[in-house]
């Protein structure tokens, strides 16, 4: 920071970013945390493995995102091209879920969840293991680079390496089927585009989780900016409970003062909270845009208070407007169920079960019909009218499916199709194959001596001649005889 | 605005130092940002130059600077033309194995012969014959039923290698109907007459004065040798069927007498050394599945 009085065309408007050294700690919310990242990360790494049965003709993994062909799978959910729209309702659920811990629990997301906060607690502990805790590493990276130091970095980044090599190839395992990738990637026979996105994963989770770490949180992610203008003074935040830890004095000066009947606070100036963070910030300051609620410096002070024999929690879950009522000798209050926590909760219940019914009801049969323009209609040589449409039937079940067309709107009118045998009824029968669409010319014709206006309305049917499913679409049946 | 440049300052709530800009008394903080992100900004600066010597990039007069791998969307056209160049002669030998019949029957050579004969109409027929076989007057609608030389495929595909009409091609469609008026065959009152017959025979109303014995005559002696006694046509010799709802001149009165004083010749070209045979196929299976094919 530049003192008062200097020119103002030489303030250093950049700086040098200050390392961070977060020390291990023990606790309640460090094991959260590595149960969180236990399971994440065994999600993340495994899924691609589990198989889910689709019939002959679809791919048996249970999540699958099959860019040649257009289709995602998610166990029992197919999704098509124009069904994206899930996806947007998925987004929308997701940040309504977000808003929701941040109204009850601040940053959730940041502290336990996110891929940053996961990947980089593992490549912490992997540096732990070959470089020591804070203070070993701290004393490295002061004195001169030994062979010992220099061979447990190597090490410490090899493993890097390989973690991040393994995030990449499991990224790649969700859009082919994963064995036989895996099989592929071996013997070095899988497409490109596969070795480069390993090699792009690879170098962004090494980067980020490996050397970027904090600064991802401090200086690139757009949430903490969004979060803040999202919280309220009823959100539970890590709070350093000032009124019970002021004023900060040795144990041995809080004996003497609480002997003589004097104030004296909890917080012992220990560092321990500051030392754990792995922003590298000091709790004790407030809420500040760089904490991301991970909750381990209440792990440190905890294990501290216990040591001194003091109550634990002076860092907690809390929230400013308790401080301030506890420091006017009011009771604390906690109110978690709320206008906004019910408004965001509602939120999620609608858009959730909107996309529930809208699943469960979802048809799997399509039909759209496109009038012929050129020509609009043939007189043919008895006298009728005819109009042709070309006829898209979309199948969305893992099997073949035969579709009877019929159509109707006026008398005497049938419907045939180029191509397609009709049935013994003489409706054509359209056979579409498992889990694709198929186009059909179809000619609709309405006998001589029919009164046509040169527009009328009519409906084509096509009807699944096993499962019964009946789709329909209007369309119109244009004739000679005036202006259009 | 007025701008000041005043000594930095701490501010007293943020701890930070100010910038010493000034705007009606609202101060700039300076919260530093990490080298890091300059040293990315000059990164990029360095990576938009390895850029601009890898990839074309700078406008030049007439031209631009090629760049080192000389990347250019065009060449990777033309790979792509050529991949499908490939992927299509290897369906033509399918279609050049089959006839239009069994094409039809083939889902997938259906498909090929439908999309790559819709193709080759649009080059090749629709100046004439209309976009999808619409037709015009003179020039034969070939969505409905009614056909001069034949819907089935064997018929189409005879008509489009050699044509109607072609000079000096023996295995062309031809049909010579006299131009009765003009070669002095039929007088004036005879060619009104058989007018009048033709539509009588097709089931429209003649004028009252019209007269039909004398049409019926005219029509017995000069053109139920083609046409048939009944008018129905011959598709044999390429004459049309003058009693349906289809006709490719007109059928008023006026277009008639035209036709039946002056003739008509219409002439199409023949496409057998013009289009390969696969090509000449799909066009057969498409106009044959344009809804009038028998």
């Amino acid at each position: 920071m530049s003192a008062a009085g200097a020119d103002p065309d030489d303030i250093p408007l950049f700086a040098a970013s200050r390392k961070v050294y977060p020390q291990s700690v023990s606790g309640p919310f460090r094991r959260a945390k590595w149960l969180i990242l236990f399971l994440c990360l065994g999600i993340y790494y495994l899924l691609p493995f589990l198989r889910w049965d689709r019939g002959p003709y679809l791919p048996n993994q249970a999540v699958l995102a099959d860019i040649a062909n257009n289709r995602f799978y998610f166990f029992f959910i197919e999704i098509w091209p124009q069904e994206v729209y899930y996806f947007t309702g998925l987004l929308i659920l997701a940040s309504f879920i977000l808003f929701l811990m941040n109204a009850v629990a601040g940053r959730v997301w940041c502290g336990y969840l996110c891929p940053q906060t996961v990947w980089t607690d593992l490549f912490l502990a992997v540096e732990r293991v070959f470089e020591g805790d804070r203070r070993e590493r701290m004393r490295r990276d002061a004195e001169p680079w030994g062979f010992d130091t220099l061979w447990r970095k190597g090490a410490k980044h090899a493993v890097w390496l390989v973690i991040a090599w393994w995030t990449g190839g499991a990224w790649v395992l969700y859009f082919a089927d994963a064995p036989t990738l895996v099989r592929e990637l071996a013997t070095f026979t899988a497409p490109l585009s596969a070795y480069v996105w390993i090699a792009i994963l690879t170098f962004t989770t090494y980067a980020l989780a490996g050397i970027m770490r904090e600064q991802v949180c401090k200086y690139m992610c757009p949430w903490p900016r969004i979060q803040a203008a999202l919280t309220d003074d009823e959100a539970l935040n890590v709070t350093y409970r000032y009124d019970r830890g002021e004023p900060r004095v040795s144990v041995k000066q809080a004996a003497k003062l609480r002997a003589e009947g004097a104030p004296a606070g909890d917080c012992i100036d220990c560092f321990q909270c500051a030392a754990v963070c792995p922003t590298g910030i000091d709790i004790r300051d407030g809420a500040q845009v760089d904490c991301i609620q991970c909750g381990l410096c209440i792990d440190a002070c905890d294990n501290v208070m216990t040591k001194i024999g003091r109550p634990t929690r002076l860092i907690a879950y809390d929230t400013e407007g308790n401080i301030q009522r506890r420091l006017a000798g009011l009771a604390a209050i906690y109110r978690l169920v709320r206008l906004r926590t019910l408004a965001y909760a509602a939120l999620i219940v609608i858009v959730g079960g909107a996309m529930l019914w809208q699943l469960a009801t979802r048809s799997t049969a399509a039909i759209s019909v496109l009038h012929e323009r050129s020509p609009l209609f043939v007189t043919l040589s008895d006298g009728s009218i005819r109009n042709a449409y070309a006829v898209r039937l979309l199948n969305k079940r893992p099997e073949h499916r035969p579709f009877a067309l019929t159509v109707s709107g006026l008398p005497g009118i049938r419907i045939e199709s180029v191509g397609v045998a009709p049935s013994a009824d003489l409706r054509p029968v359209v056979t579409v194959d498992p889990d694709s669409s198929r186009e059909v010319r179809v000619l609709v014709t309405v006998p001589a001596g029919v009164p046509l206006s040169p527009s009328q309305a009519i409906t084509i049917t096509a009807s699944d001649l096993f499962a019964g499913e009946t789709v329909r679409a209007d369309d119109h049946f244009m004739a000679p005889g005036g202006q259009l | 605005m007025d701008q000041k440049h005043d000594a930095p300052q701490v501010d007293a709530v943020t701890g930070y130092s100010t910038t010493g800009h000034e705007w009606d008394g609202i101060r700039e903080l300076n919260a530093p940002l990490p080298r890091w992100w300059l040293g990315v900004f000059y990164a990029c600066i360095l990576w938009s130059i390895g850029y601009w010597i890898v990839y074309p990039a700078w406008p030049l007069l007439t031209d631009t600077t090629k760049g080192v791998i000389g990347y250019a969307s065009r060449s990777e056209i033309s790979v792509e033309m050529a991949q499908l160049k490939a992927q299509r002669a290897a369906q033509a030998t399918g279609m050049a194995d089959a006839t239009p019949a069994q094409i039809k029957a083939d889902p997938t050579l259906f498909q090929i012969a439908m999309a790559q004969g819709k193709a080759a109409f649009g080059d090749n027929c629709a100046a004439c014959h209309g976009v999808g076989g619409v037709g015009a007057k003179g020039y034969p609608n070939l969505n409905d039923d009614d056909w001069l030389w034949g819907g089935s495929p064997a018929a189409i595909q005879q008509t489009i290698r050699h044509g109607i009409r072609v000079a000096g091609d023996n295995d062309t469609r031809v049909s010579q109907m006299p131009a009765f008026g003009r070669d002095g065959v039929l007088k004036r009152e005879e060619t009104v007459a058989v007018a009048s017959h033709v539509r009588e025979l097709a089931g429209l109303p003649t004028e009252p004065k019209a007269d039909l014995v004398l049409g019926r005559k005219v029509f017995a002696d000069n053109c139920a040798a083609c046409h048939g006694a009944a008018g129905k046509g011959n598709q044999e010799l390429g004459a049309p069927n003058l009693t349906d709802a289809i006709s490719l001149y007109g059928m008023d009165m006026a277009s008639l007498t035209e036709t039946i004083a002056n003739s008509r010749n219409g002439v199409m070209p023949g496409w057998a050394g013009r289009l390969d045979e696969t090509t000449i196929k799909a066009l057969t299976v498409y106009v044959h599945s344009l809804g009038g094919g028998q």
